[in-house]
């Protein structure tokens, strides 16, 4: 119950500390919907191209869009906890009896909660180019599912790295080498049918991938063992991960 | 200090005097082989001020981080409210405040926002958490600000908010590192009479470090001088300046002289201890400061030693402070060559 309790209060705390810059959205929507409308410029006819599902490439790379920015999001959560720990509230809660998992959980949920506002803006946006969903509302509510478990998947490990190596320097140089493969070894961009054999191979064990093609796929058209395949690994993964960054967070204070 | 007998919440009715606090040979190494504790030890009595002196790099910040449970000794052990720091950092945890060195504020948060959040941890709620946290800003002035965000706040009003952070939940035993720094001298006053106030009517334990000996001898009932990682003496402020027998003579120099000169100069004269030269002026013991001054003065007048003004005092927490660590350093200076 107190375990509860303490995650609600953390995550009002970073929810709260995140309306005071709501401008941080329009920040952080900057690279994704230049990548929207660049790229679906760019590609417009790669979809005649065999293996894309659709006849519209903005159809095509809206959930990719919307999977891309949940990475991001989740990539530089890590630097809120280096922040956190450099103004010694880090310090400060874990003297006190705070459960240790809502010190890592209540940041993720936050992200997660701004990657559905950032999720419903970039699919606007994506109607608006001309992106259409075949899936409706049930392949939207996928998707943005989808986008909040790649947040916390990739968030709590953004945090784990950051408690492990404590600069902020570091975890952003850490964060920016990693953000554009993951994005490109997946098929936000492109069929996998049309990437080369290495890469589609890669492109299969990128949770990245995998969560993009939960926000492609059509709940009402029989995708549904795809979906609940995908469903329970990014779950299972964004499980796995809070777990880590727990374990991270111990053995920071270990070495205090 | 007459020792308490108000029972405790869940506490024993121990045998007085009882103890809040008790840290034995704790040892701390860090990375790189830094020895922050060698064998520290010490014990506070439940309901009294304890106060930590010693330079910088002594291991002052490094013991309350352990006693506090942020931080595990290497070796030795410590417990705090009855509880094992080590086997039961939660329960330590919440019966102890605790005010780091540096200031822990949220800047994004308003300070209601950040007393609000730090009662919740604790459990606090509705309408009691909402009176509590309006009545410790009232305290300590903090009203007016409250619900303005904390980066916006001076120092000394964050360092403010530090503490409240440090009393919101009522803790038995309260952890301050250098709690009055960067307060102005009202804040400080204020903050200590708030502190002696805790100690005597709700029987809080309080350990303090401090580079302020006048908050020390002021406010704490017992003190430990700790360098290099070890308590070099312990005791009540009186006890600790009554070991230093008569009295300390401050020779202010008009001139720099160097001290070969005169130490030469005072050699000859009985009865004169403890002769050193620091920041221009003449330090001193003698058992009678009154009736050595005249066979000081005329010694240097005689060795041509300009003096500007000549004080004689009885000992103060700055002499003891001095004796200790200023021997202390001396040997370590000795070892460290050595190695
Ligand atoms: N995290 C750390 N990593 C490495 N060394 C440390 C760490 N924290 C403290 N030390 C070292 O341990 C020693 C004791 O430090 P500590 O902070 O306890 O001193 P202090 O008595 O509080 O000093 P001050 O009066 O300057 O606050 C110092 O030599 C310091 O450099
Ligand atoms: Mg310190």
């Amino acid at each position: 119950m107190t375990s509860l309790a303490h995650t609600w209060h953390m995550t009002g705390r970073h929810l709260r500390n995140f309306s005071r810059q709501p401008w941080y959205i329009a920040f952080s929507l900057v690279q994704p919907v230049i990548y929207l409308l660049l790229f679906g410029a760019l590609f417009k006819r790669v979809v005649e191209l065999p293996g894309f599902a659709t006849t519209s490439y903005v159809t095509y790379l809206t959930p990719g869009i919307v999977v891309m920015s949940a990475l991001f999001s989740g990539g530089w959560l890590g630097v809120s906890v280096i922040t956190d720990l450099e103004r010694g509230v880090l310090d400060r809660f874990l003297v006190s009896p705070v459960w240790r998992g809502a010190l890592i959980i209540g940041r993720v949920l936050q992200t997660a909660l701004v990657t559905v506002i950032q999720s419903l803006i970039l699919i606007g946006l994506g109607l608006l180019v001309g992106a259409r969903f075949a899936g409706g509302a049930a392949q939207l509510v996928a998707l943005i599912a989808a986008a909040m478990l790649l947040t916390a998947i990739f968030g709590a490990l953004s945090c784990a790295v950051a408690l492990a190596l404590r600069k902020e320097e570091s975890i952003i140089g850490v964060v920016q080498f990693l953000l554009l493969p993951l994005t490109f070894l997946s098929s936000v961009f492109m069929a996998p049918a049309l990437m080369p054999g290495w890469m589609r191979q890669l492109a299969r064990v990128n949770p990245l991938n995998w969560a993009v093609e939960l926000g492609r796929a059509q709940p009402t058209a029989g995708d549904g063992s795809l979906l609940l395949s995908r469903g329970v690994a990014l779950l299972a993964l964004a499980a796995v991960a809070t777990w880590l960054a727990t374990r991270a967070l111990r053995a920071y204070q270990r070495s205090l | 200090m007459a020792i308490q007998t108000r029972p405790q919440a869940g506490g024993a009715t121990a045998a007085p005097p009882e103890l809040a606090i008790t840290a034995h040979d704790l040892v701390k190494t860090y990375r790189g082989g830094i020895r922050a504790l060698d064998g520290l030890s010490l014990a506070v009595e439940a309901g009294t001020i304890f106060a930590l002196l010693g330079p910088n790099g002594a291991g002052k910040s490094t013991t309350v981080r352990i006693l506090t449970t942020l931080a595990r000794p290497d070796a030795g052990s410590a417990r705090v409210a009855g509880y094992d720091v080590v086997a039961q950092p939660d329960r330590v945890r919440r019966a102890i405040g605790y005010v780091s060195q540096k200031s822990a504020v949220d800047p994004e948060a308003t300070g209601r926002e950040n007393l609000t959040l730090q009662g919740r941890i604790y459990g606090l709620r509705g309408r009691e958490l909402r009176q509590r946290v309006a009545e410790l800003l009232e305290r300590m002035g903090l009203a007016d600000a409250a619900d303005r965000v904390a980066g916006t706040y001076s120092g000394g009003m964050q360092r403010k908010l530090d503490i409240l952070m440090g009393l919101i939940h009522r803790p038995r035993v309260l952890f301050l590192d250098e709690p009055t720094t960067g307060l102005d001298p009202e804040a400080r006053a204020e903050l200590w009479a708030e502190i002696a106030r805790l100690a005597r009517e709700e029987h809080l334990t309080v350990l303090l470090t401090t580079h302020y000996l006048e908050e020390a001898d002021r406010l704490a009932h017992r003190l430990a001088i700790v360098d290099r990682g070890r308590t070099v003496v312990e005791g009540t402020p009186e006890q600790l300046k009554g070991e230093l027998q008569g009295h300390t003579i401050r020779i202010e120099l008009a001139a720099a002289v160097a001290e070969p000169r005169i130490q030469a100069a005072l050699a000859p004269l009985p009865g004169l201890r403890e002769v050193s030269l620091r920041d221009g002026a003449i330090y001193a013991r003698a058992d009678s400061g009154g009736a050595a001054i005249p066979a000081v003065l005329a010694a240097l007048e005689a060795s041509g030693v300009p003096v500007a003004a000549a004080t004689v005092a009885r000992p103060s927490l700055d002499d003891v402070y001095l004796r200790y660590v200023g021997r202390a350093l001396d040997a370590a200076t000795g070892k460290e060559t050595g190695r």
